[in-house]
């Protein structure tokens, strides 16, 4: 579904992608893995235009991949930033509706009744500021944000990061409820356990290359790929 | 005579009335800055261009021509600004922004010299602005009180549209984050350019309501830079409150300084702006919490 030849990414002076390769599948959800700094969230900024791509290719179900963010949202693929993003100038009803509006229509997938279905705690805090949620409330929203684009591919950055364990368990199951449902999605995550029981597949990336490739099955009994790479 | 309440209420009309000036003026400029990122210090020149076409219009077709042509000619020219020089610009970084739009204001300044002259222009009021009406007990011109209701009626209309419409909350999140609008599917780069058409047009009605009331000369966009430039660093950039607040704080300082303490008047904003500076650097309101 996403495919990313050779690809050449960082900031400014920087390059932090040295020729990356990897490859997401329809109806599956990739992990990518790897210490701090190796070029995870570089990896999900370059995909999403947020950064420029200096040489490779990115294509999404065989078409080249859009230039800028709008070109790329509109192709179909949502984005969850490790910052989560809330506008705090915006209600959550309005953080909402900004894709909802725009998005949506009648038959839809997504729609605001269902990810309050999703995200119930949401609906009770329709009016409040966006910056007035705590962590997991501002991580359910931007996920809810996400899906009402209708996206065909869900990007996350970290979406346990700062989360309490009771909420990074919502966060799990829901994901897992999306799973299920067939929606198809890359996930990067420091959080090795939580990666691997969502992901079908899993890209390990170490100094802007990817290192190692496989199932998450196969990662999970490969403790010598795992200490190399991870850490763990 | 600071007793006379005649007195007060008459000063409090003009501080009002400066501030609505103002407030037309710095709305625009800093929204485009708070959406963008983006230093336009030729707003300044379209505002006495604004004056000019206005002008220009009266004598064809009488005030209300020129109250109505303005800011769609300012518009059009800022159309044409977009395209030619700040599109091309948007990636550059301040400082080039900065240089080339200073440049730009010497290059209008110099073209409505060439086209008006260096006589400064006067515009005849209708008769239904002209004259003075009695309000607290003093008799005051029709055309102020005219400015402060247009400049309370357009803040009135902005705030119901970003508050309450969705290209409002497309603006809002725009100034809040525009990477992570853009990644929700949202045109920034289209929204940018509607909002500085709108900032332009408004600047082109704030030339042609000031024309009638100071005298329209080529050097008027920069008499009103650095005032509009103080209104917009004290309220803070890229808010609607902030520039109305920030055009209030400009207006009374302004007009009381001068009539209560005219040896202090001068350096009186400066000091505000500068208090401003160090307590609250960010300004009043900023749009960024």
């Amino acid at each position: 579904m996403l495919d990313l030849q050779s690809v050449a990414s960082g900031y400014g002076e920087t390059q932090v992608l040295h020729g990356l390769s990897l490859r997401a599948e329809q109806g599956r959800v990739l992990a990518i893995l790897g210490r701090n700094g190796a070029g995870k969230s570089t990896t999900l900024k370059t995909i999403m235009g947020l950064l420029p791509t200096r040489e490779g290719e990115i294509a999404f179900d065989g078409q080249k991949m859009g230039r800028t963010p709008y070109e790329i949202a509109r192709m179909g693929i949502a984005y969850v930033p490790e910052t989560r993003d809330i506008f705090p100038s915006l209600t959550v009803r309005e953080n909402l509706e900004i894709t909802a509006k725009r998005f949506g229509t009648k038959d839809s997938d997504w729609t605001m009744e269902r990810v309050l279905d999703l995200f119930p705690r949401l609906g009770e805090r329709m009016e409040n500021g966006g910056t007035q949620l705590s962590g997991g409330e501002q991580q359910m929203l931007a996920i809810a944000r996400a899906l009402l684009m209708n996206p065909r591919l869900l990007i996350l950055d970290e979406p346990t990061e700062g989360l309490a364990p009771i909420i990074v368990k919502l966060i799990h199951d829901k994901l897992l409820e999306l799973k299920h449902q067939g929606l198809s999605m890359i996930l990067v995550e420091q959080n090795f356990g939580f990666a691997t029981s969502l992901a079908d597949d899993v890209v390990v990336v170490s100094k802007g290359q990817a290192v190692w490739t496989g199932s998450a099955e196969e990662i999970r009994a490969d403790e010598a790929a795992q200490h190399n790479w991870l850490g763990v | 005579m600071s007793l006379d309440p005649g007195f007060w209420a008459l000063q409090t009309l003009n501080a009002l009335q400066l501030s609505m000036l103002l407030f037309l003026l710095s709305i625009g400029l800093t929204v485009i800055f708070g959406l963008m990122h983006f230093v336009n210090l030729a707003h300044g020149s379209l505002y006495a261009l604004g004056a000019y076409v206005a002008a220009a219009a009266a004598t064809v077709g009488g005030y209300w021509t020129g109250f109505f042509l303005a800011p769609v000619a300012v518009a059009g020219l800022g159309i044409l600004l977009y395209s030619g020089l700040i599109r091309r610009m948007r990636k550059s970084g301040p400082m080039a922004q900065v240089l080339v739009t200073f440049g730009l204001i010497f290059a209008l300044l110099d073209l409505t010299r060439i086209v008006w002259g260096d006589i400064a222009l006067a515009i005849e009021l209708p008769a239904l602005l002209d004259g003075r009406v009695s309000v607290f007990g003093i008799g005051y011109p029709v055309y102020r009180l005219f400015i402060i209701a247009l400049g309370l009626a357009i803040f009135t209309a902005l705030a119901m549209v970003l508050k309450r419409t969705q290209i409002g909350a497309m603006i809002r999140a725009g100034v809040d984050n525009d990477a992570m609008a853009a990644c929700l599917g949202i045109n920034v780069e289209r929204l940018f350019f509607i909002v500085f058409c709108v900032g332009c047009a408004l600047a082109g009605l704030a030339g042609a309501v000031a024309a009638p009331l100071l005298s329209v000369t080529p050097d008027m966009g920069l008499q009103i830079l650095i005032p509009t430039l103080i209104v917009i660093v004290i309220g803070g950039l890229g808010s609607l409150q902030g520039a109305i607040a920030g055009s209030l704080i400009f207006g009374f300082v302004q007009t009381f300084g001068a009539v209560l303490a005219p040896q202090l008047a001068s350096v009186l904003i400066y000091a505000l702006l500068a208090a401003v500076l160090v307590i609250r650097p960010m300004g009043l309101f900023p749009a960024k919490g």
